[in-house]
């Protein structure tokens, strides 16, 4: 167990090393930051003092420890756009895409699970028909159609619901959070509807053709002749059965969802960091693009991780102790 | 012992008729199959695979995998009929009176829970006791089955055993809310051939021991004339031939037995070549009219090809072979 967990852990290790590769060419290969900060009009003193300044002018190899050095203490310079530490603007932005991605990623779980598990017992009735033709939907349309479409229904024809920004917020220590004001609430319903439709008919479909899987198996059939409730059967032994499919991929989803939520924040306007890449990329703004890739990254790398010690919780198989294989008495 | 019934039997199984509706008509899989099992006696049902054998059992505990369902006739428990009950009623018949052991032991168990779990959630699903007095009689069940180390195995999960140990835990699943009898569905087939005796053997002792019949569906001779009391031979949906076991392996009156006893290598005879039937059980689309054996019988004769024939008294055994009917006067006898 602990080999293992070591083994996943220098796994990780190497992925954000190559990570910080790419995140670092960014600067040498995507505009020359000495020519951005100079300016028009500049001599080659100028221009080699800075670069000694900013230590440009040292071997490739010490400027990228150098790099990775700092990004392991969370610093990755300054904004090129913003003039301001890029650490203290990712700050600002982030609790914006976590509550978003979070609750989207909740209510992913929470409806998907239920209807995948509806879908796959009550196989023919017109309910498990409708919400398979409706994910339908779901799969098909385009993130930004179905924004743009809620925005158009709630916000412009009912006017219920705000079409952008993420209302009030408060503030807890670094923290800002719209969950406890009832226009931070509002704010949250159409995105979080917006972000979550696709992982959630995706994870309803998972779970319902797991479910068909295993429901044919010989174990449930044998749970059945044993005379178990219904309940045990579909919830203690099937659905228990469809989680590590389901866990791998609801992980894998949590991380596209903080990842992709650029889409949504766009079309929202929500001050997260999705929207900051956006504005980063029009302006060139390297050091933030290249925190943002590596921070992002971070969160696939934590996912994987986490679900490969879920497994382990849920699949005893896996479990290093096999010892005791009892031989035939 | 089956001529001379003072009590109502334990099972009685009669015109059972299994269908599965299909888009090119309807199949009947079991077709007007009349048995009965004794309390603590032990009915071997053989055939060749697709005889409907398996069906039959599936049937009585109500677990016919959907299209199929049965279309008739009428299964009955201690004198009061079970197949007409709510799906709640059945269950709660399912592991408390009517156990069952299924084919692969290694597919039966849930993997993700302990041993102890699966004996722990069926006793307590069954029987009003405490989980501690659960976890002991699980324990005790496992002692009994010959689990070496029980207390200790409980807690371990179903790949930790190996497959003639999981069969036993099989087994205690089984029997332990006491049933008064036993559906094995093949319970050794899928195991290696040193296992299959010690599982039978043990099967057939636990069922003694806690009064339960067994209702044992297999395809072994061999594992039914050592277990059985008597045995039903089932050809394409229907009973051939039942009897007791000694009668049915020595004297078989049915052509088929016959040629299935044929089939069998014997030790302590020479016998120049085994006897093979001619050609294959029908398929269910295609069951011949009459006696649906008549295409392979040797012995066919013009009534086979029209009529079907029902079971008939053969001394001890019934056949279902027109070779055995009686003459008019006999018939009217009843």
């Amino acid at each position: 167990m602990i080999a293992y967990i070591i083994q996943r852990l220098l796994q990780s290790v190497l992925v954000m090393a190559a990570v910080g590769f790419v995140a670092f060419s960014l600067f040498a290969y995507v505009g020359d930051p000495i020519t951005i900060m100079l300016g028009q009009d500049y001599n080659e003193t100028e221009r080699a003092r800075l670069a000694a300044q900013l230590g440009l002018d040292r071997p490739f190899y010490v400027q990228f420890a150098n790099f990775v050095a700092n990004a392991v203490q969370g610093d990755f310079g300054i904004s090129y756009r913003l003039a301001r530490p890029v650490n203290a603007v990712i700050r600002e932005r982030l609790p914006a895409t976590l509550e978003l991605s979070l609750i989207a990623a909740f209510l992913a779980l929470a409806v998907g699970v239920p209807m995948g598990v509806y879908t796959g017992l009550k196989r023919d009735s017109w309910l498990s028909r409708f919400f398979l033709t409706v994910s339908l939907i779901g799969v098909s349309l385009p993130t930004f159609l179905i924004g743009i479409l809620l925005i158009l229904v709630f916000a412009v024809i009912l006017g219920w619901l705000p079409s952008f920004g993420r209302g009030e917020t408060v503030q807890l220590g670094w923290w800002t959070t719209g969950f406890f004001t009832k226009s931070g609430l509002k704010a949250l319903i159409l995105p979080s509807i917006t972000l979550c439709l696709f992982q959630l008919t995706l994870i309803m479909r998972l779970v319902r053709s797991e479910m068909l899987e295993v429901l044919r198996t010989d174990y449930i059939k044998f749970a059945r002749a044993r005379g178990l409730r219904d309940r045990a059967v579909h919830f203690r032994h099937a659905l228990r059965n469809t989680l590590v499919p389901v866990i791998t991929i609801a992980g894998l989803q949590l991380g596209a969802i903080i990842a992709f939520a650029i889409i949504t924040e766009t079309v929202f306007q929500w001050p997260g960091m999705g929207l900051l890449f956006i504005q980063s990329v029009s302006a060139t703004d390297i050091p933030v693009m290249a925190a943002y890739l590596c921070l992002i990254s971070f969160v696939f790398v934590v996912i994987n991780f986490v679900v490969d010690l879920l497994y382990y919780a849920v699949d005893p198989r896996l479990r290093v102790d096999r010892g005791a294989v009892g031989g035939h008495g | 012992m089956t001529s001379t019934r003072a009590n109502r039997p334990l099972l009685e199984v009669r015109n059972l008729r299994v269908e599965f509706p299909t888009r090119r008509g309807t199949l009947v899989a079991v077709d007007d199959v009349s048995f009965h099992i004794d309390a603590g006696e032990v009915l071997g049902v053989v055939g060749e695979s697709g005889a409907g054998k398996s069906l039959t059992g599936a049937a009585i505990i109500g677990l016919l995998e959907p299209p199929g369902r049965i279309a008739g006739g009428e299964v009955r428990l201690e004198d009061k009929r079970i197949d007409n009950l709510s799906a709640e009623h059945l269950r709660r018949i399912r592991g408390r009176q009517i156990g069952a052991v299924f084919q692969d032991p290694l597919t039966s168990l849930d993997p993700l829970f302990t041993v102890g779990q699966q004996l722990v959630e069926t006793i307590m699903t069954h029987l009003d006791l405490s989980e501690a007095q659960a976890r002991s009689r699980a324990i005790e069940l496992l002692r009994e089955v010959g689990i070496p180390g029980a207390e200790r195995r409980i807690d371990h999960y179903p790949h930790q055993f190996s497959g003639g140990m999981r069969q036993r835990v099989v087994i205690a699943l089984a029997l332990c809310a006491q049933p008064r009898l036993i559906i094995a569905d093949e319970p050794t087939t899928a195991l290696d051939v040193s296992i299959q005796a010690q599982i039978i053997t043990l099967l057939k002792r636990l069922c003694r021991e806690h009064g339960a019949a067994v209702m044992l569906v297999t395809h072994d001779m061999g594992v039914i004339a050592e277990t059985a009391d008597r045995v039903a031979v089932m050809y394409a949906g229907r009973i051939a031939e039942i009897g007791p076991v000694g009668e049915v392996i020595r004297k078989p009156r049915h052509p088929y037995t016959i040629g299935l006893m044929g089939s069998i290598p014997k030790l302590d005879r020479a016998v120049a070549r085994l006897v093979q039937i001619e050609g294959a059980m029908p398929r269910l689309t295609a069951i011949p009219t009459g006696c649906a054996f008549n295409p392979r019988c040797p012995k066919v004769f013009e009534r086979c090809r029209h009529e079907r024939p029902d079971l008939m008294p053969v001394e001890t055994n019934h056949a279902a072979c027109w070779l055995h009917a009686p003459t008019l006067t006999e018939a009217t006898r009843g």
